[in-house]
């Protein structure tokens, strides 16, 4: 049966919900290409001739480069870190399951209800008294403990999709479990993978608690430098909108390109 | 899998020694996960439980030791502690109805064949992308603001005064704000969750001339009883721990009209280093988290009995 066609005003009223939804990501991508003069304006300037000089001064003056690196770095090694912990995990409770399988699965995802405020303290003193503040080493950390818990349960969910008689062949075969899990398992969950992957890096990548109280002005991600660079900067609207607009705009980009497969992986066993 | 099993042990010793070498490579495949997991939840909560029972300030750490419950008698004697969990019992609960009535609307608006619908999407779930403290500017400055914001300019268009938003309605502007940025986590889970409702269940009910309005109540709702209730969850997570949101916009002000929980334990840490006072609250910030978390839970639970 083909989909019906929606009603011309209810394809309107979508189209009004997504432009003014999207409209202030817009204006931020608008006023970054105007001058300091120009972004104060009003009434407010649509029609203008779109200059660079914003961009170039967020880049030159600010340690944009330095805060990126960081923001990158940080998301790339804290996933890897929490797949590699939690890719055995998820294998040894989705095909050898034992008795307490469910509870431990339970357990995990409920340190996540522990609200970071809550522990703040002594993960600031613990940083403190190893040397660890203002590192990249610490964010790497924290970061993947954060995600651990929701990797380990996306890559559950997707291994209990696989039929177990593939593995019990292989076992038979005599693949132990470290050759199951390298040359079975790991191809046909890859769209599993990739998927926690995606949102353990999109997390990481916009964490801001943390990387706001853990660093100062080395280990930084970008959303520390947002909040610091807003103070100073903050009646330099046009210089603030280029700098948002560098910060925001990798994410965006791969967020929306990863769309369809973020919502197959947050849903995964969820909703059905 | 469990009666070969028992075969395979009954008929010998070497088959015996097999499965329990499997069991031991389980246990040793997860322990990693368990292991820093267990650190994470159990050292940092240990730490501030003992940290809340002492005076304990960081500019003064000769002056430190055992005190008892007075972090907490103090705590909840002081009318900042009560203005903050009613700060974010507001903020938590209005971003809730928020995104949830918006997500529920936006699923249904984009669930629907139109033109250029992929792009539509995209355009709604953006915000979902965006820094924290970067939506936070963004309305800040470049809409809210009295002066030069896109708001005023249209209120003025209409013939009304600018309104100073973080001045005089602070809370309302900071639920805004983190509206927008979580409306698109609602739709994104609840148009995935419309996208299984067989649609031959709605023609029926069309056919039988069912109005849409009905169609909605009676058909759409139910179906997104349980994904609403999983959505609440998630987010209640996230929203209870709202951060450089306040920071960035009105540092907890103007006084402490909104200094929720979260920011009261940052300001007495990190900014007046009493780790006696921020450890007490953060100890209650735990157990209002678990409440939450188990009325949840419980209404998860229900849901998926029914």
């Amino acid at each position: 049966m083909r989909e019906q066609r929606a009603s011309l005003p209810g394809s309107i009223i979508a189209w009004v919900v997504a432009f003014l939804m999207f409209f202030p990501i817009l204006w931020m991508l608008i006023t970054s290409f105007k001058t300091e003069a120009q972004a104060i304006a009003n009434p407010p300037l649509i029609i203008f001739r779109p200059v660079l000089e914003s961009f170039a001064a967020a880049l030159s003056q600010s340690g944009y480069i330095l805060f990126a690196e960081n923001s990158i770095i940080i998301s790339l090694v804290s996933t890897a870190l929490a797949i590699a912990i939690a890719f055995p995990a998820a294998y040894s409770m989705a095909f050898q399951p034992g008795k307490r399988t469910q509870d431990m699965l339970v357990w995990m995802l409920s340190t996540k209800m522990l609200p970071p405020v809550g522990v703040l303290v002594p993960i600031y003193i613990i940083c403190r008294d190893t040397g660890l503040l203002d590192t990249r080493t610490a964010l790497v950390i924290v970061d993947m403990l954060m995600n651990l818990p929701i990797v380990v349960w996306m890559l559950f969910s997707f291994f209990r999709d696989i039929p177990k008689d593939i593995l019990e062949a292989a076992h038979m075969d005599g693949a132990g479990p470290r050759r199951q899990m390298i040359y079975l398992l790991l191809p046909l969950a890859s769209p599993g993978i990739a998927s926690a992957a995606l949102l353990a890096i999109i997390l990481s990548w916009n964490e801001a608690f943390w990387s706001i109280n853990l660093t100062a002005s080395h280990a930084g991600t970008l959303a520390a430098y947002i909040a610091r660079y807003s103070a100073p900067e903050g009646l330099f609207w046009a210089k603030l909108s280029a700098a948002s607009v560098l910060a925001v705009a990798p994410i965006l980009i791969f967020g929306s390109l990863a769309q369809r497969r973020l919502v197959r992986g947050l849903t995964a066993g969820a909703v059905k | 899998m469990s009666a070969t099993a028992t075969t395979i042990t009954r008929a010998g010793g070497a088959a015996d020694s097999l499965s329990h070498v499997r069991r031991r490579v389980a246990w040793l495949l997860l322990s990693p996960a368990v292991a820093v997991l267990a650190l994470w939840a159990f050292v940092p909560l240990i730490m501030t439980l003992v940290y809340s029972f002492q005076r304990y300030n960081l500019l003064y750490p000769e002056r430190r030791g055992f005190v008892g419950f007075r972090s907490y008698a103090y705590l909840l004697s002081e009318s900042s502690f009560w203005t903050a969990i009613v700060n974010t019992i507001i903020l938590v609960v209005s971003v809730l109805v928020a995104t949830i009535v918006l997500g529920v609307l936006f699923a249904l608006l984009l669930n629907q064949n139109f033109k250029g619908r992929a792009v539509a999407r995209l355009m709604v779930i953006a915000p979902f992308f965006v820094l924290p403290p970067v939506a936070a500017l963004i309305w800040k400055n470049l809409l809210f603001d009295p002066l030069y914001g896109l708001i005023g300019w249209l209120l003025k268009l209409v013939g009304l005064p600018a309104v100073a938003w973080f001045t005089h309605f602070p809370m309302i502007a900071l639920i805004v704000i983190v509206a927008w940025e979580w409306a698109p986590f609602a739709t994104l889970i609840l148009l995935t969750a419309l996208q299984s409702l067989d649609p031959e269940q709605l023609e029926a009910a069309r056919m039988d001339g069912a109005k849409s309005v009905n169609r909605v109540i009676y058909i759409v709702l139910p179906h997104l009883a349980r994904p609403i209730a999983i959505t609440i969850m998630m987010e209640s997570i996230f929203l209870l721990s709202i951060f450089a949101e306040i920071l960035t916009t009105t540092a907890g002000g103007p006084g402490e009209a909104t200094t929720t929980l979260t920011y009261l334990i940052y300001i007495r840490a990190l900014l007046d280093f009493d780790i006696g006072s921020a450890s007490a609250a953060g100890v209650l910030a735990i157990i209002l988290a678990n409440i939450v978390a188990f009325f949840l839970m419980r209404a998860v639970a229900r849901n998926l009995e029914s």
